[in-house]
């Protein structure tokens, strides 16, 4: 503080010079910003949407046979719990170096939140009201696609962006398995001690997990029936 | 009896819970099975509806036996109303009327018309409250919604489980009076589950009493007034 305050003129323009550096880097980058920041979404977008293609299934399998609950929400959230460097690590063997890897462990993780909240999303419907649709005739597809979905929606919807954001976060490490993204800029500047560069990753990742949860959420106000 | 059997009943068995119930309900009649919380009366209806499923006896709706059809199909040939009543809180009061027609892919129109028709017979007025939500509504319009959610599909047989149950003293008397005189304006088979006695002499036809999974008394309501079981003498001293 006190070297602040004594106006060191080296420190002062190192903190401006991050700011400035910064967009000067973007701007002399802007093609492997681009790249990166493109490679970043491709990751988030494919596994989650793999997660929920795989998940929402899952998920509604499970309400239908409570038996396998306590097995698959165990089994994932023991996936959930493996650190995501590990989880990395062990899949390389697996997948090799590269893009299979890094979504084979985003997949895994966005799985758990899809997962639970479809199942907790459906199992929160009013019985009453499951009863009284099946009660009517109301086939299993019916009562599934009609009422317990819709009613669902919002938990679901709540999973899916959980998901989202934290696959937004761990794709970032994806570039230590060569899967590029904006983690890449992370690395090398952590490898190169060079604040200017961790930015250039750090910055965008953030915005970009801030703007996927933004837009989710917006989507659950547009979509989700609410009373 | 002079109306043919529309739902007909044989030694209905359900573990240990229904012991061998019997009775038949023809067109424009009302059964009130009667009975204490685990009497097996509303497990008598969900085997009714198949919503379970009969360990022994079986059920005939209009002569056709309901183990032989599909549960779906039965279904929609039987009207159900529950006490919590159990509408859609996404769809509108319409929507969830029109629900059974919609499913069996009828016109929109004839849809539409019929849920105003039906709307009109509950005592709601189609253009105020069909568009509403259900949370729209007072608990009373919600089970006027419930019993023509029911009826959309004119189903013959119309089952009811403590339909005015949950409902506040007053408002109770009111769909009750209203129900009275539907009941002979439909023509249905109707099968009514009540603990409370006075409601079943008010709707029935004839009452049927259930003590412990066993139908131990089945007649009209000036039988069941009369009648020396002390079951029965039990209910009627609960009334006075």
């Amino acid at each position: 503080m006190s070297c602040r305050r004594s106006g060191s003129s080296w420190k002062r323009s190192r903190e401006f010079g991050a700011d400035v550096s910064l967009l000067d880097f973007y701007a002399r980058n802007s093609r492997e910003l681009l790249l990166l920041l493109g490679q970043h979404l491709y990751l988030v977008a494919l596994s989650t949407g793999v997660a929920l293609a795989i998940g929402l299934p899952v998920g509604v399998l499970l309400t239908r046979r409570p038996a396998w609950r306590g097995p698959v929400l165990g089994l994932a959230n023991v996936f959930q719990t493996v650190p995501s460097l590990a989880l990395f690590g062990l899949l390389i063997p697996l997948f090799g170096i590269g893009a299979w890897t890094a979504i084979t462990a985003l997949v895994v993780y966005a799985l758990l939140p899809i997962v639970r909240n479809t199942y907790t999303g459906i199992a929160g419907v009013d019985p009453a009201v499951r009863e009284a649709g099946r009660g009517m005739g109301m086939t299993d597809g019916e009562l599934l696609r009609l009422v317990e979905l819709p009613l669902a929606a919002r938990v679901i919807l709540a999973g899916v962006r959980v998901a989202t954001v934290v696959s937004v976060g761990i794709a970032t490490i994806a570039a230590a398995v060569g899967a590029g993204g904006l983690g890449v800029y992370i690395f090398r500047g952590v490898a190169t001690v060079n604040d200017t560069l961790i930015l250039a990753g750090a910055v965008p990742a953030a915005l970009l997990a801030l703007a996927a949860d933004g837009l989710l959420g917006l989507a659950e106000r547009k979509l989700v029936w609410r009373p | 009896m002079s109306a043919p059997p529309v739902l007909e009943v044989r030694d209905l068995r359900y573990g240990d819970r229904v012991a061998g119930v019997s009775f038949t309900v023809g067109a424009g009649e009302t059964l009130v099975l009667l009975g204490r919380s685990g009497s097996g009366k509303t497990t008598t209806l969900k085997l009714i509806n198949r919503l379970l499923e009969p360990t022994g006896g079986e059920v005939l709706v209009a002569g056709a036996r309901a183990a032989g059809l599909d549960p779906t199909r039965l279904r929609r040939r039987i009207g159900y109303v529950i006490q919590e009543v159990g509408l859609f809180p996404h769809f509108t009061v319409a929507r969830n009327v029109g629900l059974v027609p919609r499913l069996e892919r009828w016109a929109s129109d004839r849809i539409a018309a019929r849920v105003r028709e039906l709307l009109a017979l509950v005592g709601l007025d189609p253009d105020v409250y069909g568009h509403r939500h259900p949370h729209e509504l007072s608990g009373g319009q919600r089970q006027r919604v419930g019993v023509a959610r029911a009826l959309a599909a004119d189903p013959p047989v119309l089952l009811l489980d403590e339909p005015f149950g949950a409902l506040d003293p007053i408002t109770r008397v009111e769909l009750q009076r209203e129900f009275q005189a539907l009941e002979g304006r439909l023509g249905k088979a109707m099968v009514f589950v009540t603990h409370d006695v006075r409601e079943g002499l008010l709707l029935g036809t004839r009452l049927g009493l259930l003590d412990a999974g066993r139908l131990v008394f089945l007649g009209t309501p000036e039988e069941f007034r009369r009648s020396e079981l002390p079951e029965v003498r039990k209910f009627m001293e609960a009334v006075a």
